[in-house]
């Protein structure tokens, strides 16, 4: 019972150390769970940080997930995930129940006006990267427009484009028999 | 009672199709904002502001931050937490899932060819939903009144300058280019208030 404690107290400070996810935690994983807990070396954070970029889910959890099941089992890897979403759970709670009793006001709607034109911006730069890495031939490229035009005109969800693609990736590698992977 | 079940299999949902991590999961808020009218598209650019700025991953952040709205409209702060609660614990419950089923075949998963050619469709699939969603936001937020039947009927020149700004902040100087997201929101934030922007 310790130990499961344990993991969710460290995810918990991980949580609240990561701005923003993803690449961010990576140095705070290596402090915390290569340095000073030992869980796991720092090929095995990298392993587990590959493959939970390459699974559905959010990176950040997904790591959490492997480095505590890793340790104690299946409930290691529970209590590792709840651990690294309590701080959001908290802290984004108790935002959002400020930012509802202030939106009302005049500036809190300015400020997040302008808050909105640097959201259209961050997601530009997160595109503009993503885009770097995915789009690599011909392919890849008939690939995203597809997708981009289909989800922008058409009701299609998200999910049956996501499927399509998994599948069309399968098809396209393995009966051209050209693998650029 | 009911809206937290359909909460957690809603984030369910998007826990296990979005590949790629938080930002994967704007589109699928998109169809929800759409399908629900649980929050706007608007509600939703605010959300992923905020997310950005606070500790934590950023779709736990969101999953959190539409749970407690969505729990939040029938006026009780005890049913807006349990909302965040349901919502977060709808998105991760996949990501368990599935990787204690992989750290169990661990490296044939890696050196699967199915799974890396799955991902080399996955990929671009991924980048255009989310761009798709940026185009989304960008049109409500840099147009006011957007509508693709109408048109752009009335342009928010401020908003444009902001992000013409911004854009050369984060790309093309060297001093401001590594800097943290919330620099950039708390400066856009100043800038709204100072210029009263809508």
């Amino acid at each position: 019972m310790n130990n499961l404690l344990d993991l969710f107290v460290t995810f918990a400070k991980v949580g609240v150390m990561t701005f923003g996810g993803g690449y961010a935690m990576l140095p705070i994983l290596q402090r915390e769970i290569v340095d000073h807990k030992h869980w796991a070396t720092e090929e095995e954070v990298m392993d587990y940080f590959a493959i939970g970029q390459c699974t559905p889910g959010i990176i950040a959890i997904n790591t959490a997930t492997f480095i505590g099941q890793k340790n104690k089992g299946i409930s290691g890897g529970i209590f590792a995930t709840l651990g690294m979403v309590f701080p959001s759970l908290v802290i984004i709670s108790l935002l959002a129940g400020i930012i509802e009793v202030f939106s009302h006001l005049a500036w809190v709607q300015h400020a997040f006006a302008g808050i909105r034109v640097c959201v259209c911006i961050l997601i530009l730069n997160a595109v503009t990267k993503l885009f770097k890495k995915a789009v690599v031939d011909t392919s890849t490229f008939m690939i995203f427009c597809i997708v981009a035009l289909g989800s922008l005109f058409t009701p299609v969800s998200p999910v049956v484009f996501v499927i399509l693609a998994a599948v069309a990736g399968i098809v396209l590698q393995n009966v051209g028999g050209k693998k650029k992977c | 009672m009911l809206i937290l079940l359909e909460l957690f299999v809603r984030f369910f949902r998007t826990g296990l199709f979005a590949v790629g991590g938080g930002m994967a999961t704007i589109p699928f808020l998109y169809e929800m904002s759409d399908a629900t009218g649980w929050f706007s598209h608007s509600d939703l650019a605010n959300m992923i502001a905020v997310s950005e700025s606070t500790p934590g991953p950023i779709g736990v952040n969101m999953a959190t931050y539409v749970g407690f709205t969505t729990g939040m409209q029938s006026g009780h702060v005890a049913s807006a937490i349990l909302g965040a609660i349901a919502a977060t614990l709808g998105l991760v419950t996949p990501s368990i899932i599935i990787i204690l089923i992989i750290a169990s075949v661990l490296r044939s998963f890696r050196n699967n060819s199915y799974v890396n050619s799955a991902f080399y469709g996955l990929r671009p699939a991924s980048t255009a939903l989310i761009a798709a969603s940026g185009i989304s936001v960008a049109l409500s937020t840099l147009f006011y009144q957007f509508d693709w039947g109408k048109g752009f009927s009335i342009l928010n020149w401020k908003g444009w300058v902001l992000a013409g700004v911004l854009w050369f902040l984060t790309n093309k100087v060297k001093k401001t280019k590594d800097l943290h997201p919330i620099v950039f929101i708390v400066g856009s934030a100043l800038v709204g208030i100072l210029f009263s922007m809508n």
